[in-house]
């Protein structure tokens, strides 16, 4: 079945919710200034994290949006339950499997909104790459977010319309305060090493590119992610059969 | 896709279909075992007071809920695979529409998952949305919506189209409106078939009906048939100290009962009854003689069944 015209039209109504679009693009572009413009030249932070504080914030704020972003095209499931709309569409021949990827794609429509205005917010404070790392950078970014699409998609068939959005809001939050969207996670403490057990620690981390760091995750990070994806996608799995046998 | 070879000839078979529901109050057993064959374009009404069965019959029908036990076929298919074929269009009894798009767009969007689909504009046309096409779908009336929703089931141009109240948010006049669109469609040689609780809709649009009580099928045959059977009257008069038996034993009473001073007595045929009455107990006064309502002629119609049975 052809699916793109379904597909098209999913992604005008993302487009059109300019609410959306404003918290999950225009507040991380905000915090970027705040937080990056103040440091910019900062030699401590360089020492800190490895990397220039706006190269550092603009991948920090691209990772926070783009975890919304991403997150929301599994949660807006939720609100399409809560009306009902899930049951109608089980009546046309679209299958699970392309709903679901529809989801997915608005999703990642949405994280390339926010990835192309925070490399421009980048840019206009200073930020140089080679294009190869911008386009290493991005991929890394893309990968990374994988199992937040797949945890959005768990959310959105486990919560209601009322609770997703808390849910989402607390999650990612916590993700990002844990992989250092805010500051940088340093030393090898136990913290910093609890902390590289996340995937949003290396969602982060993809910001390392163009400092000659061709693989900035190393073995340790690919396995993070590819845990990480197993399990919410596993996650997913067992929360939509557990909605479509309830309803 | 899916090809139905059997072709939609061999219409719809719902075999020994159960289904309960754990509740907190207990289980509720909402479907307990019915038998329902539905020929290609027939149109067949499902009838009965809210509780009896019909929505959960129609979400098996459908494929939306497991039965604990039985089989559906539709078309010679299981549900699932008759939806995959685009030969099942069908409008729930709740339900909203996603936001973010004009009427026009939601029905472009449905229409191209669909192997058959009609065109938009004739769907727009044949329900009477024209005017409201290009409006956001968060901007419409109850009765815009549900038609809109209507306009959803019948682009997929189905062979059998299932329908759960559909007029129960419309007016007298859109409710009017909506089955001259039925009647245009069922002319292409469609099944249809849909639930209400009001006998003159099912009377005035369905060549059978199908009564449900209980999750039980009480009665099935041609709609003429069945109004008769449960289009039954009640006279109500005051008669203190009235010999219930006697009344019972009268001609054209079928069940007899009373609320303080007065009896209430239903008829199979009230002429005869009132008649029989007035010459028995020429003290009944203030008597009326209504129509039973729908629950009250289930009532009737199950009463035979034993209270054990019905409340089980």
């Amino acid at each position: 079945m052809n699916t793109l015209t379904y597909t098209r039209l999913e992604m005008l109504r993302i487009v059109r919710n300019r609410q959306a679009l404003i918290f999950s693009v225009g507040f991380p572009i905000i915090m970027y200034f705040l937080l990056a413009g103040p440091n910019k030249n900062s030699k401590d932070f360089l020492k800190a994290a490895g990397v220039a504080a706006p190269q550092y914030y603009m991948v920090g704020l691209l990772s926070f949006g783009a975890m919304v972003a991403v997150l929301s095209g599994g949660a807006r499931i939720a609100a399409e339950r809560t009306i009902g709309w899930n049951r109608q569409l089980r009546l046309t021949p679209l299958t699970a499997r392309a709903y679901l990827r529809t989801k997915i794609l608005t999703g990642y429509l949405m994280v390339l909104c926010t990835v192309v205005l925070l490399y421009a917010a980048g840019i206009t404070l200073g930020v140089r790459l080679p294009f190869d790392a911008w386009v290493r950078m991005t991929g890394l970014v893309l990968v990374a977010l994988i199992p937040f699409a797949a945890l959005g998609i768990a959310l959105g068939h486990l919560l209601n319309d009322d609770s997703v959005g808390a849910a989402m809001g607390g999650g990612v939050s916590l993700f990002a305060f844990l992989g250092g969207t805010w500051f940088p996670i340093t030393g090898g403490g136990l913290f910093a090493n609890f902390c590289q057990l996340l995937p949003s620690y290396w969602l982060v981390q993809a910001g390392h590119v163009g400092l000659g760091a061709s693989n900035p995750w190393g073995a340790k990070g690919w396995l993070v992610i590819a845990i990480w994806t197993l399990a919410c996608a596993a996650f997913a799995k067992w929360a939509y059969q557990r909605d479509t046998k309830r309803v | 896709m899916t090809t139905y070879l059997a072709g939609p000839t061999t219409g719809i078979q719902l075999s020994g279909l159960t289904k309960s529901f754990r509740t907190p109050d207990g289980p509720v057993h909402a479907v307990r075992g019915i038998d329902i064959s539905i020929a290609s374009g027939e149109t067949v009404a499902l009838l009965g007071p809210n509780g009896a069965g019909k929505t959960t019959t129609i979400d098996m029908m459908l494929g939306l809920l497991p039965p604990d036990a039985g089989t559906v076929s539709v078309f010679g298919m299981p549900p699932a695979e008759a939806i995959m074929a685009g030969a099942i269009g069908g409008m729930l009894q709740t339900g909203g529409v996603i936001q973010y798009l004009t009427v026009r767009e939601l029905i472009v969007m449905i229409a191209s998952l669909y192997p058959k689909p009609l065109g938009v504009d004739e769907v727009i046309e044949l329900t009477g949305i024209g005017d409201i096409a290009n409006r956001k779908t968060t901007k419409l009336s109850g009765g815009q919506t549900q038609r809109l929703r209507f306009a959803i089931a019948l682009v997929s141009n189905p062979d059998l189209l299932v329908l759960d109240e559909p007029t129960v948010a419309l007016d007298v006049e859109a409710r009017r409106e909506f089955w001259s669109t039925m009647r245009a469609f069922v002319a292409r040689g469609k099944t249809v078939v849909f639930a209400t609780h009001y006998l003159e809709e099912a009377d005035a649009y369905a060549d059978r009906i199908i009564l449900m009580a209980n999750g039980q099928i009480v009665a099935d045959g041609p709609a003429t048939e069945i109004k008769a059977a449960v289009g039954t009257r009640t006279i109500r008069a005051t008669l203190p100290h009235a010999d219930l038996a006697a009344i019972a034993a009268l001609p054209g009473v079928t069940h007899v009962d009373t609320r303080g001073e007065s009896v209430v007595i239903n008829c199979s045929n009230s002429d005869t009854a009132l008649r029989a009455l007035l010459a028995a107990f020429s003290e009944a006064h203030d008597i009326e003689v209504t129509g039973a309502g729908l629950e009250e002629a289930f009532m009737q119609l199950t009463a035979d069944r034993t209270s054990e049975e019905i409340t089980r």
